[in-house]
C-alpha cells in the first residue's frame, strides 16, 4: 500500500523572455525559496531534492544538476535529475511523489526550470543529423504537419486555433507570473500575426521564456503550511517511440494509457464531469482540442467543438489552462511542472484571480519530444 | 590608475557568450548502412518485418512493435505521396535551406512509414495533402550514403491520392 502524498508548498519565478539578473542557479532558488516559504519550511526540513531540465544543450550547461545541488540545499541529501524532453516537468514532479509514496523519504524538493535566454533552443532542435535530412524548424516545424492531419481529420475549421490563442492569453492576464501579457489580444491579432509554420501563426505558438518552479512534497504524517494541501489521487508516466508504422500521431497511444491509468487510479470515470479544472500542454493552439479528446474528455473528432462552444474557458464547464498555459509561458523543463503545480494550487485555493471557484479535483497534464512522452497527475482537495 | 573606469563604474558582468563547436563521428551500425548504400545507388532500401509485413524505411534492423530482426530488404521504388506538411517560414540560426519551404512527410509506395522530404517545384500556396511525388536525385557520381543524395522531391503528375489510402499514416 503506497503511503499518501501531497503537495504543501508551490513556487514560480516571473517568467521572461530574459532574466538577466540572476545566473541559473539564481533563479531554480527563486522559485525553491518560495516553495519552501510557502511550506513554512526551510533547506534543512528537506530530504531529498529532485530536479529537471530539457536537454542540456538548450544552455550548454552539461549535467547542470552537480553545479546547482548547493544553490538547492543538496549537498549531503539524495539528488536526483530527471530528463524526458518537455514532459519532463511533469515527470520530475512524479518522481519526487514517488520518493514519498514509497515511503523512502517524508518531504521532498522538487524543482524544474529552463533559462531560453542563455542559448538557442530552436538552433538545438534543428541540428542537422546524418540520417535525416536537415528540414526540421524547431518544435513548431514538428508538430505543424500533425495539426494539419488533425483539421483534416476531424474538419475541424481553421479559427479553432486561433480561439486557444486568444482564450488562453486572456486568461494570463489573471496570472502575475504569466510571462505574456496581451490586453489586447483578439481573433484579429492572431490572424494578423505572422505565419510560422503554415498552418501555425506567430501567436498560435508559446513563447521562449526563463523561468522556474518548485514544489514541496510530503507525506501524510509531515504536512505543514498555511494552505491545505493538494493529495495526489493518481499518477502515470507513459512512453512510446517516435517512429513505428502505424502510429497515431495526432492521437498517441501512449496518453490514452497515460489518463486511463491515471482515472483509474483516481477512480474517474466520466473526466469532464468529475475533473474541475486542468492544466494541459498546449504549446501550439491545436494541441487543445486534440488533448480534449486524448484525454476523454470527449469523443474523437469532437474536440474543437468544446473548445469553440467555450467550455474550456475560464467560465466553461471544463475550464482549461486557467494560468495562460504553455502559451503564455515556455521555460520549457519548467513548462510540465508548471502544469502540476497549477492544479495544485487550484485545489488548494491559492490561485488568486485564476481561482476557479470550488475547485476540488483538477488534471495536470504534460508530454514531450515527437509526443512520445506523457506524464500526468489528478491532485484533490480531498485525501484519497 | 587615475583615469582607468573602475570594476564598480562599469557594474557586473551579466552575460557572456561563449560559442561551442562540436564534431562529431556517426557510427550507422548494419541497418542503416543497408539503406545508406542505397542511397549511394540512387534507390531507397527497406525492409519487411517477418511478422507484422510492416516495411520499414530506413529501417533500424528490428520491428518496433514485435521486437523482432528484419531480414528481409526491400527496393521501394522513386514514388510516393505527401501525407502532410508544414510550409516552414521561420528562419533560424544553422538553416541549410531558403525560406519559405516545404517540408512534407513523403509514404514512399510500398512502406508503411513516412519520412521526412523537402518538396520543391510546386508554389507553396499549392502543395497539398495527398500530392503524389517523385524524387529527385542528385547526378551520379556525386551520390553518397547520405540522404544529400536527394535533392528533393517533385510533382510526378500523378492525381491526387485518395485520402483513404494514407488516412492511416498520419
Amino acid at each position: 500500500m503506497a503511503e499518501r502524498c501531497a503537495v504543501i508548498g508551490v513556487g514560480q519565478t516571473h517568467h521572461k523572455s530574459k532574466r538577466n539578473d540572476v545566473s541559473i542557479a539564481g533563479l531554480v532558488r527563486e522559485a525553491a525559496k518560495m516553495a519552501l516559504a510557502d511550506a513554512d519550511l526551510t533547506w534543512t526540513d528537506i530530504d531529498a531534492v529532485v530536479i529537471g531540465k530539457a536537454p542540456d544543450m538548450f544552455e550548454g550547461n552539461m549535467m547542470p544538476e552537480l553545479y546547482l545541488a548547493p544553490a538547492l540545499g543538496a549537498v549531503g541529501k539524495p539528488m536526483f535529475r530527471v530528463h524526458t524532453a518537455g514532459s519532463v516537468g511533469g515527470s520530475t514532479s512524479l518522481v519526487a511523489a514517488h520518493l514519498i509514496s514509497s515511503g523512502i523519504h517524508k518531504r521532498v524538493l522538487t524543482v524544474a526550470y529552463e533559462k531560453q535566454s542563455d542559448s538557442d533552443a530552436m538552433w538545438a532542435l534543428s541540428v542537422p543529423q546524418p540520417f535525416a535530412a536537415p528540414l526540421l524548424a524547431g518544435a513548431g516545424g514538428y508538430f505543424a504537419p500533425h495539426i494539419r492531419a488533425y483539421m483534416r481529420r476531424s474538419g475541424a475549421p481553421e479559427h479553432i486555433g486561433r480561439m486557444v490563442a486568444v482564450k488562453d492569453r486572456i486568461n494570463a492576464l489573471r496570472n502575475p507570473y504569466a510571462h505574456l501579457h496581451l490586453p489586447d489580444i483578439d481573433m484579429k491579432m492572431v490572424e494578423d500575426s505572422m505565419m510560422l509554420w503554415d498552418p501555425l501563426r506567430y501567436l498560435e505558438a508559446c513563447p521562449s521564456s526563463d523561468g522556474a518552479a518548485a514544489m514541496v512534497l510530503a507525506a501524510e504524517d509531515s504536512l505543514s503550511g498555511s494552505f491545505p494541501p493538494a493529495w495526489i489521487h493518481g499518477m502515470a508516466m507513459r512512453s512510446e517511440p517516435t517512429m513505428f508504422a502505424g502510429r497515431d500521431q495526432v492521437n498517441p497511444q501512449a496518453g490514452r494509457d497515460c489518463s486511463a491509468d491515471v482515472y483509474a487510479q483516481a477512480g474517474i470515470t466520466n473526466p469532464r464531469a468529475e475533473i474541475d479544472v486542468a492544466e494541459v500542454y498546449v504549446p501550439f493552439s491545436w494541441y487543445e482540442p486534440m488533448w480534449l479528446e486524448n484525454l476523454g474528455f470527449c469523443d474523437l473528432g469532437d474536440g474543437w467543438k468544446l473548445t469553440e462552444a467555450g467550455a474550456t474557458a475560464f467560465e466553461g464547464d471544463i475550464p482549461w489552462n486557467t494560468s495562460g498555459g504553455v502559451l503564455s509561458s515556455n521555460p520549457i523543463g519548467a513548462s510540465g511542472m508548471l502544469r502540476f503545480l497549477e492544479v495544485a494550487m487550484q485545489v488548494r485555493g491559492q490561485a488568486g484571480e485564476h481561482q476557479i471557484d470550488g475547485a476540488r479535483r483538477a488534471l495536470g497534464q504534460a508530454y514531450g519530444g515527437g509526443s512520445q512522452f506523457f506524464s500526468m497527475w489528478v491532485v484533490g482537495s480531498d485525501k484519497p | 590608475m587615475s583615469g582607468q573606469t573602475t570594476a564598480e563604474e562599469l557594474g557586473p558582468v551579466t552575460t557572456l557568450a561563449t560559442p561551442i563547436r562540436l564534431d562529431f563521428e556517426f557510427t550507422p551500425g548494419v541497418a542503416q548502412s543497408r539503406f545508406l548504400r542505397g542511397l549511394e545507388k540512387g534507390k531507397f532500401v527497406g525492409q519487411r518485418c517477418p511478422t507484422c509485413g510492416k516495411v520499414y524505411v530506413p529501417s533500424r534492423g528490428s520491428c518496433p512493435t514485435d521486437g523482432v530482426p528484419t531480414t528481409e530488404d526491400v527496393d521501394l521504388g522513386n514514388v510516393g505521396t505527401v501525407t502532410t506538411y508544414c510550409v516552414v517560414n521561420v528562419p533560424f540560426a544553422g538553416q541549410s535551406i531558403e525560406i519559405p519551404y516545404i517540408c512534407a512527410q513523403v509514404l514512399l509506395d510500398g512502406a508503411d512509414i513516412s519520412f521526412m522530404g523537402l518538396i520543391q517545384e510546386i508554389p507553396t500556396d499549392e502543395i497539398r495533402m495527398g500530392l503524389r511525388v517523385e524524387a529527385v536525385w542528385v547526378e551520379p557520381e556525386e551520390l553518397t550514403p547520405s540522404l544529400a543524395s536527394v535533392r528533393y522531391f517533385r510533382p510526378n503528375g500523378e492525381p491526387d491520392a485518395d485520402y483513404e489510402t494514407y488516412k492511416d499514416y498520419l
